[in-house]
């Protein structure tokens, strides 16, 4: 360094500064991490979120229940129906609601293909990261297939607000089934090509193996849950601990890895999603059984918050009446405050609502797992290759909208 | 044998008597109010005791109440034993003006992100946090905008009507 002439009194920094964010190619969001870098090695992490911060929270303090559902749309934008379905369980609960099986089942179906479709963004984004595109390529096909079916339920695709409290707003069309049929029978083959293309790889293998790791004890103290938490050895799965949506009638496993790095963590997503597959194939095969009027049960019975049907809204005065109160958002609510959660995309998506018996809640908080398990972030990356960073951040599954809210 | 909330309740009275007050079972989770400079020494307790073993630190958040003079906001805890898979909650309420409340940043890093996220919404001051900043928000931000004081709407709007829109 000595050809370089410093300013007096200035003091050599040893280190490079590098900005990883807030618009990278690599961090997949809009978050920042400010790096402190020895050559190529990180010395030094300080992460900086809040760039898409939208108060949520505040802004549902002035909105009827039915309102939410679009902001929770939002937060994990990857897997948005278990954030609507999430929310509308929190809802029932609240309200003392009871779903039909049917519903149930029908919820378990969009809420796995969702869990699919998250997973298999992250786990291709994995591979991108460590340099194979077109794993990422080809499956996106099959996200495109998911996103066609949310399409034939509730008409969109990213930001689905799928769903009411109470069921759906209509009954799954038989385009809809047709189509999960379909996926159900092509997307086993392709999901076994993806992980043919890397599990055994000998390129990602180094690349991961050791990448990034937490032991099961550290991720327990820095609030790990869902897949994350589940590669570092907890077997720890809202679905499995706290039963919703009658999760407790199927048959499934939870898979658990023991480094708790990003080949684990690769390796976890990936099981989940034959297990989420499998989990697809006896709900709708449970759909499938229900016959005559019980075939056609969509919606729980809650006129005071499920919106009625349009021609009955025209033609009976109790459904014009219930219409009326709950678009206005006049439907009030008991008072009470209750905590629910759901196994996320991410890990455990809850919900903390205290109502206090008015139209809107009183204080809603969204438990987000990225925001939560983001703060390991520093920790896992220290003393690692900058590559080795990118590759942690994205395994992860870091959604800047789920920490920002 | 598995962890019933009467269990727990009885423990805790035992080792905080005539401390621990509004035991509530809303929804079946167990839900009581401390006094605050004990929140600590609740957390402490709950983590090792052999039998409670709540060492997951699910959620941490406050609530304004801005009616309740001299104790306007209310820190939630939720607490989570993973091996009997209880869930807990309790709440330690402090004065707004004072807003000082112990940090539990030394017994669960989780709580790192949450009491940030609590200071920059609510203003409560956690005595003992690393690195007590803004999270979400602008580092000039000079108000703590969940408080109960600043509406959501411009409330110099005159061509809406909010009274049929809920809280006016």
């Amino acid at each position: 360094m000595e050809h370089i002439l410093l300013p007096e009194g200035s003091i050599e920094k040893q280190t490079t500064t590098l900005n990883l964010g807030p618009t990278h190619p690599a961090t997949h969001g809009v978050f920042q991490n400010i790096l402190e870098l020895d050559g190529e090695r990180v010395m030094k992490s300080t992460s900086t979120i809040g760039y898409i911060h939208r108060a949520f929270e505040k802004i549902a303090e002035r909105r009827p229940l039915y309102q939410i559902t679009p902001l929770t749309d939002r937060l994990n934008y990857c897997s948005s129906p278990i954030n609507n379905m999430g929310w509308h369980i929190t809802c029932e609960k609240l309200l003392g609601v009871q779903t039909p099986k049917r519903v149930d089942y029908l919820r378990v179906i969009i809420m796995e293909l969702a869990r699919i479709s998250d997973h298999l963004i992250c786990n291709s984004i994995v591979g991108v990261d460590s340099g194979a595109f077109s794993g990422f390529l080809y499956v996106m096909q099959y996200r495109e297939l998911i996103y066609e079916i949310y399409e034939e339920v509730c008409g969109s695709r990213l930001t689905t607000t799928i769903g009411r409290i109470g069921g759906f707003e209509r009954n799954f069309t038989p385009a809809a089934f047709q189509k999960l049929e379909k996926f159900l029978k092509e997307y086993p083959k392709v999901l076994k090509e993806f992980e043919n293309l890397f599990t055994r790889n000998r390129i990602f293998m180094d690349r991961t193996i050791g990448c990034g790791p937490i032991s099961a004890e550290r991720a327990l103290n820095y609030g790990f849950t869902g897949p994350n938490l589940r590669a570092a050895g907890v077997d720890y799965d809202v679905r499995v601990h706290t039963p919703y949506s009658s999760y407790e009638d199927f048959d499934f496993t939870v898979p658990v890895g023991t480094t708790g790095d990003c080949y684990d963590r690769f390796l976890v997503r990936n099981e989940e999603m034959w297990q989420s597959l499998s989990i697809i194939e006896q709900a709708f095969q449970k759909v499938k059984e229900f016959k005559g009027a019980e075939a056609e049960v969509f919606h729980a019975d809650v006129p005071a918050y499920y919106l009625p049907e349009k021609k009955d809204v025209y033609t009976k005065m109790e459904a014009l009446i219930y219409h009326f109160k709950i678009v206005m958002g006049e439907a009030e609510m008991p008072v009470g405050e209750v905590y629910s959660s759901v196994e996320g995309g991410n890990g455990e998506l809850g919900f903390y609502l205290i109502s206090d018996g008015g139209r809107t809640p009183y204080r809603l908080h969204f438990r987000r797992p990225c925001f939560i398990y983001y703060q390991a972030f520093e920790e896992l990356v220290k003393g690692g290759m900058l590559s080795d960073a990118v590759i942690t951040m994205s395994s992860l599954n870091l959604i800047a909208g789920e920490m920002d809210a | 044998m598995t962890l019933t909330n009467e269990t727990i309740q009885l423990k805790l009275t035992e080792k905080f008597p005539d401390q621990l007050t509004d035991w509530q079972e809303p929804y079946g989770m167990l839900t009581f109010t401390a006094p605050k400079d004990l929140n600590l020494k609740i957390l402490q307790f709950l983590f090792d005791d052999a039998e409670l073993r709540f060492q997951f630190l699910t959620d941490l958040q406050a609530v304004h109440y801005p009616d309740n003079k001299g104790a306007e906001l209310a820190v939630v805890y939720h607490l989570h034993n993973l091996v009997d898979n209880v869930r807990i909650r309790f709440k330690i309420f402090v004065d707004i003006e004072k807003p000082d409340v112990f940090s539990a940043t030394a017994l669960y890093r989780s709580a790192n992100h949450m009491e940030r996220e609590t200071y920059d919404f609510f203003g409560v001051n956690f005595i003992g946090h690393p690195n007590l900043i803004r999270i979400l928000n602008v580092d000039d931000m000079d108000y703590f905008p969940m408080r109960k004081q600043y509406p959501v709407e411009d409330q110099s709007r005159i061509d809406k009507d909010d009274e049929m829109f809920g809280r006016g």
